[in-house]
């Protein structure tokens, strides 16, 4: 048959045609800040080689108290290859979260999130919660001293948050301490759940960018703005990005490969040195600077909360910034962007040197 | 419409409405229930043998297990036993005994507690729980007070 044919016989049974006319018409707007549009789809690179990685790590992997620690050290010393692909789904992780916070970051200074895209950032901001659950989790699995620690203080925080923080405790846990409960728990979320979850918000995260197209920031709305077609022309540069990010993940993945530890003993003192992970250190760091009282409340109890409402505005700034809605420059948020970026950046420092 | 079929209508869509919301509802409750933990009742253990007396030489210290949480048996500089839940009241972590400044640590955020339990430096905000220490011949008998 010739192409001709093939192609009107699968655009009968999918539509295909469709697909393809969507795609000659998106355009990506050309301006200084065009760079920023790309940290989207490496997001969803990273993501992407996630689950290629893990689905292959679930071959050897064995989640429970007795067995996790060996296999993953199987994983790294007998099985080919194993320390390499382990080493990816943890660099990658990494470098997922770091480019979902740019991607994140730039489109609350462009203010992509101006009408209509109001949901296309709440949808972004669930996919952060989820992502930082996917980080959380999947660091408990290898079952090393470091990681059961951390869980032990990072749950424990969550036993902080008001009014659920106890129920909250036993849920993450699986019953009151951190043991091989907790860890089967965790796989279950790792590869299950958060992966089913995840999958349907960015999908739908996706599905919105689609349909309401790459926005302009308001500074340069109004002036003249060249456009390229996102099929080829973006693509092709989009997959120049991804190839950079595999030879970044290959640069530090093979040289420097994660490290396994000591196997956790629930009954042995914290060694020294247990801090969370980077994302998570300016929460930390923050929970540590306070006091352990404030007023009538603990402090830990003051900090959870704030984080929480803190969440709460993050997730609900389209609909508090109503100057950027009505298509006026809103300084306000603006320097409070900038602010909670070098709060960010302060506190995570701070807490490595400490 | 007739008014009559309206309200055939109403009554149809209450029908329809409240039984989706009751299937929800059945699908939802077991597996909210299913993911709480079921309370494991443990036999309550109030004490146990924590070491024996020629193991610990002054100015050091044991983890042992009281039930399944870590207790932390110390014999002081002066050769006295003292036993501690090991259990950090700050975030949780495992303490253990510091010989070089003579105090129980915290490795996670660098809490400090003397050898009466009582948090004297870092985050901590209580003392740790004292458990009651007799000797029984050989043994190192640690209670709950
Ligand atoms: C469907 C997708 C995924 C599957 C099936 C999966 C599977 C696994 C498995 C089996 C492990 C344990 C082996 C090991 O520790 O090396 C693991 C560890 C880990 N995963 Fe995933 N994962 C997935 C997605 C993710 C995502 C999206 C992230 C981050 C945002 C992530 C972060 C981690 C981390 C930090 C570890 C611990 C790495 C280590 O110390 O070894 N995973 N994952
Ligand atoms: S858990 Fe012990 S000092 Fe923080």
């Amino acid at each position: 048959m010739r192409v001709e044919t093939w192609r009107s016989w699968l655009d009968e049974r999918l539509g295909t045609e469709a697909i393809r006319e969507f795609l000659r018409r998106k355009e990506v707007p050309i301006h200084r800040h065009t760079i920023w549009y790309y940290f989207g789809g490496m997001t969803l690179f990273l993501f992407v080689v996630q689950v290629v990685t893990g689905a292959l790590l679930l071959l050897y992997y064995r989640p429970s108290a007795e067995a996790a620690f060996e296999s993953v050290q199987f994983i790294m010393t007998e099985v080919e290859f194993g320390w390499l692909i382990r080493s990816i789904h943890s660099w990658s992780a990494n470098l997922m979260i770091a480019t979902l916070f740019i991607h994140m970051f730039s489109a609350y200074f462009m203010k992509a999130y101006r009408p209509p895209r109001e949901l296309t950032w709440v949808s972004g901001t669930l996919l952060l919660v989820l992502a930082l659950a996917f980080g959380f989790s999947g660091y408990l699995l290898p079952w090393n001293k470091l990681a059961f620690f951390a869980t032990k203080v990072g749950t424990d925080i969550a036993g902080d948050v008001p009014l659920i923080g106890p129920f909250l405790l036993r849920f993450l846990r699986g019953g009151e301490e951190v043991t091989g409960a907790t860890l089967t728990r965790f796989f279950g979320f790792h590869v299950a759940i958060l992966p089913g979850v995840t999958t349907i918000v960015l999908t739908l995260h996706l599905i919105l960018v689609q349909k309401h197209g790459m926005s302009i920031p308001p500074s340069l709305e109004g002036a003249r703005v060249r456009t390229m077609k996102f099929f080829p022309n973006f693509l092709l540069r989009d997959l120049i990005g991804w190839v950079l990010a595999i030879g970044a993940l290959a640069a530090l993945a093979a040289p420097f490969p994660w490290g396994l530890g000591e196997k956790a003993d629930p009954f042995a003192p914290a060694p020294a040195g247990i801090k969370p992970e980077w994302y998570f250190l300016f929460l930390f760091q923050t929970l540590r600077l306070l006091p352990a009282r404030v007023g009538i409340f603990e402090g830990e109890v003051v900090g959870v909360t704030l984080f929480l409402l803190g969440a709460l505005f993050w997730m609900l700034v389209p609909f508090l910034d109503q100057p950027a809605s009505r298509g006026w420059r809103s300084r306000f948020f603006t320097g409070l962007g900038v602010f909670i970026v070098l709060y960010i950046a302060v506190m995570t420092i701070w807490g490595y040197l400490a | 419409m007739s008014p009559w079929s309206e309200q055939r209508r109403k009554l149809l869509n209450i029908l329809l409405g409240t039984s989706v919301g009751a299937t929800l509802v059945a699908i939802l409750y077991p597996i909210l229930k299913f993911m709480i933990p079921p309370e494991v009742i443990e036999a309550t253990q109030t004490s146990v043998v924590a070491g024996r007396v020629n193991e610990l030489p002054p100015n050091s210290g044991k983890i042992f297990k009281f039930g399944n949480k870590p207790g932390l048996l110390v014999r002081t500089p002066t050769g006295e036993y003292k036993a501690f839940s090991a259990v950090c009241t700050h975030l949780d972590c495992i303490v253990q005994y510091r010989p070089d400044l003579r105090l129980i640590w915290c490795a996670c955020h660098n809490g400090q507690y003397n050898l009466s339990g009582k948090n004297i430096a870092g985050p901590p905000p209580r003392p740790l729980e004292e458990y009651a220490v007799n000797i029984r011949g050989e043994e190192i008998v640690v209670s709950k007070m």
